[in-house]
């Protein structure tokens, strides 16, 4: 007290300081943390990512071109891929269609029961794929329910195209629905009440104003469903009844190959597979980050 | 190009909640009209029924003589203003405006022309290639205004047009849509809380107040006289007295107001009585109180009094007409022009004091200029 102001400020900076070293002790256990952090998130990411992936690569590439070439040229092999991107290319059509309408609903409609609903279209998410390959033949199978219907009219539905693709549909449901529903949400429907007074109708409404505003959240749920199209395994295989040449699809024919000893291949197909995944993966991230960067 | 708005028994209900209560008004060629009121007092729910994008219970509605009660939106052709806009946020500003035209399959050179004549009539020609996103909220709400102006609608139905912008902004577009609107002459049916901007836009003004009209009437009329309490209250300020009514006089502790002949002896009552009703009298006023506040205003002076009896008044006093008045001196007062009307039930929890007890100043929502 009555000490003059220069002196009555002096605690401060030392106060400060103390401060300084307190926090400069926290940001070295923040850093410790965080390298601890990263290194576990870098080795968990490799061994179970990298490696594998690395791993497809050297065996299908170690024994050369020629190996390569020869996969290719089988039948079987091409058919195989063939029918993998049939059963993609349709079941990215049907659910695009039905999932945007579907989360029209669920986004702008209120009906009894909308909550049930909505926890259904996550249904093929939880249920495990053998389990819905196992439903198709409770349904299209011998003595199933929809089995006399189609048998009196000579489709075969079981062990062929029909049932994997309905299976493959199934699996693949939930992710337009899923991605669509909040960007619809978030939007609100101001901008389609705008375009109905300017005289647009509800179709050119939806063309030119609803479809514009949910495309990357469209397009990612869309290479979302074609990855998961392309990785099934689990109910084609229970449907398809596996008839080289005819029902084998690219999953379907490395497994054979595994079986049948001719790994390499199988490696080959595989990383072909990966490939392709990864390119829709960087498809994927580019429209999840333009959907984010359009939110703001 | 332009043509009345005739709405008749208007009701809307949603769930058990009446939102619009059986509303009629007629909104006038070629003018403003205002419909003014509280939030949830059923104002946008009307003026979105007249537009289509809500489908009435019952009532009627007549566009340009035109009966449009169960037309489409589409077919209805108004202009819409959104209170947040609701511009394409994927299109430009041109494409924006465009678009009313674009749908309507209008000719692309007329087209064209038409765009760029509104663009420059809003005063956006520069920012045509401009995104909604990359703009500020007055510019968008010009762009939408040309936006719905593009396809020369019958009636342009504005929803709280400037409730999203900040105080300078709103100024400013509101003088410039009084501009706007003397130019073009379009039938217009503005939605707004917001009294000042009421009374400074409209021809007319329709108040509102748990979806039923309360007055229709000029905003001079609406403002001078109220022909309901809550009328006086909501548009302008006022402070609120509450006495009882004895030989045409209303008796509040130790003064008494006229202007309550129309009122029955022994009624309760309540008066409102205007901030700058309130005059200062000297030592000759017939109400005595006590400067308890000075807080200025510019060019008036915001002077809170406490009457004897302990009640408080607010009066916005001209700063000449103070001659000097310092906190704390003891004044007389005239109340000037006071509504008298019978003290309804629901008056009294809406300003939380009694009847009988402290008079309450219902704020302006705006500032006093």
């Amino acid at each position: 007290m009555g000490a003059p102001p220069t002196e009555r400020m002096k605690p401060i900076p030392a106060g400060d300081e103390d401060l300084t070293r307190l926090r400069n002790a926290d940001a070295r256990r923040g850093r410790l943390v965080r390298g601890v952090m990263l290194a576990v998130a870098l080795v968990y990411v490799s061994v179970l990512l990298l490696a594998p992936l690395a791993g497809i690569f050297i065996y299908a590439l170690r024994s050369g071109l020629g190996t390569i070439g020869r996969t290719f040229s089988q039948p079987d092999v091409r058919h195989a891929f063939l029918l993998t991107f049939v059963i993609m290319a349709i079941t990215v059509v049907v659910t695009t269609f039905f999932g945007v309408i579907v989360a029209l609903v669920l986004a702008r409609d209120h009906f009894p029961g909308k909550r049930l609903v909505s926890a259904l279209v996550d249904l093929p998410l939880a249920v495990s794929p053998v389990v819905v390959g196992l439903m198709a033949v409770l349904l299209f199978g011998r003595g199933g329910w929809f089995e006399p219907f189609f048998a009196s009219r000579g489709i075969q539905i079981m062990f062929a195209l029909p049932a994997m693709i309905l299976v493959t549909i199934f699996i693949s449901i939930p992710f337009v629905i899923r991605e669509v529903v909040p960007v619809l949400q978030e939007l609100g429907m101001e901008e389609e009440q705008a375009a109905w007074t300017l005289g647009a109708s509800r179709v050119q409404t939806f063309f030119r104003v609803t479809l514009r505003n949910i495309r990357w959240g469209l397009l990612y749920g869309i290479a979302l469903s074609a990855a998961r199209a392309i990785g099934e395994v689990g109910a084609v295989l229970i449907v398809s009844g596996t008839l080289t040449g005819k029902t084998e699809t690219a999953t379907l024919y490395i497994l054979r190959a595994f079986d049948q000893y001719q790994d390499q291949q199988g490696y080959i197909v595989a990383l072909t597979l990966a490939t392709f995944s990864i390119v829709l993966l960087i498809g994927i991230e580019t429209f999840k980050r333009r959907r984010t960067a359009e939110a703001d | 190009m332009a043509g009345s708005i005739e709405i008749e028994g208007l009701t809307k209900s949603f769930g058990g909640f009446r939102a619009v209560d059986d509303v009629s008004f007629v909104a006038e060629d070629g003018k403003i009209t205002a419909l003014l009121g509280p939030s949830g007092s059923g104002k946008s729910t009307a003026l979105r029924m007249i537009a289509g994008l809500e489908r009435p219970d019952a009532g009627r509605i007549t566009i340009a003589g035109e009966d449009q009660t169960r037309t489409s939106v589409q077919e209805r052709r108004v202009g819409f203003v959104f209170q947040h806009y609701a511009l394409f946020r994927h299109m430009t500003v041109q494409q924006n405006v465009e678009f009313g035209l674009r749908v309507r399959k209008e000719d692309p050179a007329k087209r064209r022309a038409r765009v760029l004549e509104l663009l420059d009539l809003v005063h956006m020609t520069p920012f045509a290639e401009r995104y909604p996103g990359q703009l500020s909220g007055g510019q968008r709400q010009r762009v939408a205004l040309a936006r719905a102006l593009a396809p020369q609608p019958k009636v342009l139905l504005l929803d709280e047009p400037f409730g999203a912008l900040d105080a300078k902004v709103r100024h400013d577009l509101r003088r410039w849509l009084d501009e706007l609107h003397r130019e073009l002459g379009v039938t217009s049916l503005l939605v707004t809380h917001d009294q000042e901007e009421a009374l400074e836009l409209a021809n007319k003004i329709v108040v509102m107040h748990e979806g039923r009209v309360e007055q229709v009437g000029s905003p001079g009329d609406v403002y001078d006289n109220p022909t309901t309490p809550f009328v006086a209250g909501f548009v302008g300020s006022a402070n609120v007295l509450h006495g009882s009514v004895v030989d045409g006089h209303i008796h509040l502790g130790s003064f008494r107001l006229p202007g309550a002949s129309h009122l029955q002896d022994g009624a309760s009552a309540t008066a409102f009585v205007r901030p700058h009703d309130i005059r200062v009298a000297g030592g000759e006023g017939d109400v005595k109180a006590v400067i308890e506040r000075l807080a200025s205003l510019g060019w008036l002076t915001r002077v809170t009094l406490r009457l004897d009896d302990g009640d408080t008044l607010v009066a916005h006093v001209p700063n000449e007409e103070l001659h000097g008045a310092v906190e704390g001196d003891r004044i007389g007062v005239d109340l000037r022009n006071p509504k008298a009307f019978l003290a309804p039930e629901h008056v009294a929890e809406e300003d939380e004091i009694p009847p009988g007890e402290a008079p309450v100043l219902r704020e302006a929502t705006g500032p006093v200029d």
